[in-house]
């Protein structure tokens, strides 16, 4: 019998929902065959279930415990996830409650060295990033798919073991009511760091782990510091190494700081210990705020991912796929890109509109973006943790220099996570005119945002299907448009030059779009259903459109 | 420092990537010597005393 604890009680500020267990169908008998069952209702596996709703598919969550996120774990957002949280209807709440952010400033002792500062452009609806603590993340996403009934969520459900044949999956389960088994077509496997379907299956992550030991807490203090990020090189506070500062919404502040080697991890976990290194801090910054803290632990950076995301079946998503450090907000923000680059093609499987080898594209897609990641995370983690001799005398040279040479700040840069541009990708059209075009996204790059002249934006009218989005071409009346493309359920758009257009035209009187894509009249580019560019075409053809979408869609 | 002949940034991460790892494989006894040829041959490619005692200058700095 599983029976997940209880959520703790006495967080200074937020009350955690407890979902009771329900007795799913198979208990009583009935045995069917589920189209897709996602393993863990973590922000990965909630937001993939979101996302296949939007492609008319229902999922059946499987969570073991009966609540969200034990705490605020992964805190910052970027541009690129709020905009897939708007598709998913979010928006609302997570603004609400969410706290932006544009700059930051690194220090060396108790001087800033550099400036962090991401442009906010009127074009885009999002701001480059967001604090928000996980379990509020997951909070809204349950709240979500309970009003609009948009999956099966079965809480303290513990999966146990898997199985698999050549057409279906079997599950088995661990409840408060005892054990029962159940089989899915396809199952996704969002069941974080230590997953147990890769556990199953006995599946390995390679890579790297890297040197140092970082203790995360998070205090309740009513500081009048900015919502930045900052960071600190061998404070006073902490000589010898880093520390973290960054603002979350309710008064919560996310103190982050790295432990030397000669300093006992058990021994810095004691709470005085805690509570008296953060207050030397504090004092160090002025700060004279009375504070308490909400919790702490502990945290290593590791580089680590499966050589394939897919097992037959069985597709990985998230912390179970890979694990990636935590600096830059990396962590999370690349597991709700998985979730949204795999939900559109697994309705598409399910649907038979596309062969099932559209669900090798997954991992040919979404692992490079990890080996980016990991790129990037591994020259910031030497920066933060340098791995030798070498490393240290390179970045202590750098601070040292970066009190007086702006250029030698600019290697304290946090490098903050970016889009992943699917540029080589097997789905992306195999001739197309990206090349000749000299402003828009590329093909591959998710589709960039821009304001219209009715004040809305541009991202609001792609999608869920696969989107044309065609420049001029509404101007050869009725009969002559967009001719020939037949696929189902492609969404055609026109930007059109003209002040009043047509319905489901653009206006575009300045010409503002055809600028930002590097448009010219008959140009066209085509939207995945994930909001990525398929192909871009200086003139329109159907037949080379129709082959593009062929191969998107492995039909 | 910053002159219009600096570097890019990719090549200021790729030469500090670079002498960290050469740094690492000549192990602490011989990188005090290694850093010392390093500036000599740095200086004779520079081809300009003014601008390597400046660069001294700014090296100087910070050191404790
Ligand atoms: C202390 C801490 C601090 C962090 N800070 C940051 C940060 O600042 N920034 C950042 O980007 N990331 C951070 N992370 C990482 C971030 O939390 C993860 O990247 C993120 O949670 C991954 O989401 P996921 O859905 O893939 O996995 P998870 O959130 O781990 O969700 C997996 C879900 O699966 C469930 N599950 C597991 N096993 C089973 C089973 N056998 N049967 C049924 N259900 C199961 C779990 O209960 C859980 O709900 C932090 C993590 C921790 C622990």
């Amino acid at each position: 019998m599983h029976i997940p604890d209880a959520p703790r009680q006495d967080s200074l500020y937020f009350t955690y929902p407890v979902f009771p267990f329900t007795r799913p169908v198979e208990m009583d008998g009935e045995r069917p065959l589920h189209d897709v069952v996602i393993v863990g209702g973590g922000p990965v596996g909630l937001v993939t279930a979101i996302e296949l709703a939007r492609h008319g598919v229902r999922a059946v969550v499987l969570e073991s415990k009966s609540s969200v996120s034990d705490g605020s774990r992964a805190l910052a957002f970027s541009r690129r996830s709020q905009e897939i949280m708007h598709g998913l209807g979010i928006t609302t709440r997570v603004q609400a409650k969410a706290l932006s952010w544009t700059e930051g400033r690194s220090f060396y002792r108790d001087k800033i060295i550099f400036r962090l500062s991401m442009p906010r452009s009127a074009e885009e609806r999002f701001g480059p990033m967001i604090n928000l603590q996980q379990c509020y993340l997951e909070k809204f996403l349950v709240e979500r798919i309970a009003d609009a009934d948009l999956a099966e969520l079965r809480w303290c459900n513990q999966v146990t073991g898997a199985t698999q044949t050549a057409d279906k999956v079997t599950i088995s389960l661990d409840t408060p009511e005892g054990a029962y088994q159940l089989d899915a077509r396809y199952v996704i496997a969002a069941d974080g760091a230590r997953s147990a379907l890769r556990e199953t299956f006995g599946l390995r992550m390679s890579g790297a782990s890297h040197e140092g030991v970082y203790l995360i807490a998070d205090i309740k203090i009513d500081s009048a510091l900015p919502t930045e990020r900052h960071a600190w090189f061998d404070p006073p506070s902490n000589p010898g190494a880093t520390m973290l500062m960054h603002k979350q919404p309710d008064g919560l502040w996310r103190v982050d700081y790295q432990l030397r080697e000669d300093q006992d991890p058990e021994v810095e976990l004691q709470p005085e210990r805690i509570k008296a290194r953060i207050q030397s801090h504090l004092d160090l910054i002025g700060e004279t705020a009375p504070w308490e803290l909400e919790m702490s632990s502990l945290y290593k950076a590791h580089c680590i991912c499966l050589d394939d995301y897919r097992h037959g079946r069985v597709l990985f998503a998230g912390d179970a796929a890979h694990l990636v450090p935590i600096f830059g907000v990396r962590g999370l923000n690349s597991g709700i890109a998985d979730a949204n680059n795999l939900a559109w093609k697994m309705a598409s499987v399910l649907s038979g509109g596309s062969a099932d080898r559209l669900l090798d594209s997954y991992s040919a897609e979404r692992r490079p973006a990890t080996l980016e990641i990991f790129e990037q995370a591994t020259k910031s983690t030497a920066f933060m943790t340098p791995p030798s001799r070498g490393y240290r005398l390179l970045r202590d040279a750098a601070l040292s220099l970066a009190l007086s040479q702006p250029w030698a700040g600019e290697l304290a840069n946090p490098r903050q996570s970016q889009p992943y541009d699917y540029a080589d990708s097997p789905l992306n059209a195999e001739t197309d005119d990206d090349a000749v075009f000299t402003a828009g996204p590329r093909t591959g790059a998710p589709l960039a945002d821009a304001r219209l002249t009715d004040g809305n934006h541009l991202l609001d009218h792609i999608g869920p299907g696969p989107t044309l989005l065609g420049f001029g071409l509404d101007k050869q009346g009725p009969d002559l448009d967009w001719p020939g493309v037949k696929w189902p359920g492609v969404k055609r758009l026109a930007v059109s030059r003209s002040a009043a257009p047509a319905p489901d035209t653009l206006a575009d009187p300045h010409g503002h779009l055809f600028e930002r894509f590097g448009a010219t009249e008959d140009c066209c580019y085509l939207i995945r259903p994930d909001g990525h560019v398929a192909g871009r075409w200086r003139t329109y053809d159907p037949g080379v459109v129709e082959a593009a979408l062929q191969r998107l869609f492995a039909a | 420092m910053n002159t219009p002949s600096s570097l890019s940034f990719e090549d200021l991460e790729r030469v500090y990537a670079l002498l960290a790892e050469t740094i690492d494989g000549l192990g602490p006894e011989r990188e005090a010597l290694f850093l010392s040829k390093l500036t000599l041959v740095l200086a004779q490619a520079l081809g300009d005393f003014e601008t390597v005692t400046r660069a001294m200058d700014t090296a100087r700095r910070d050191l404790d």
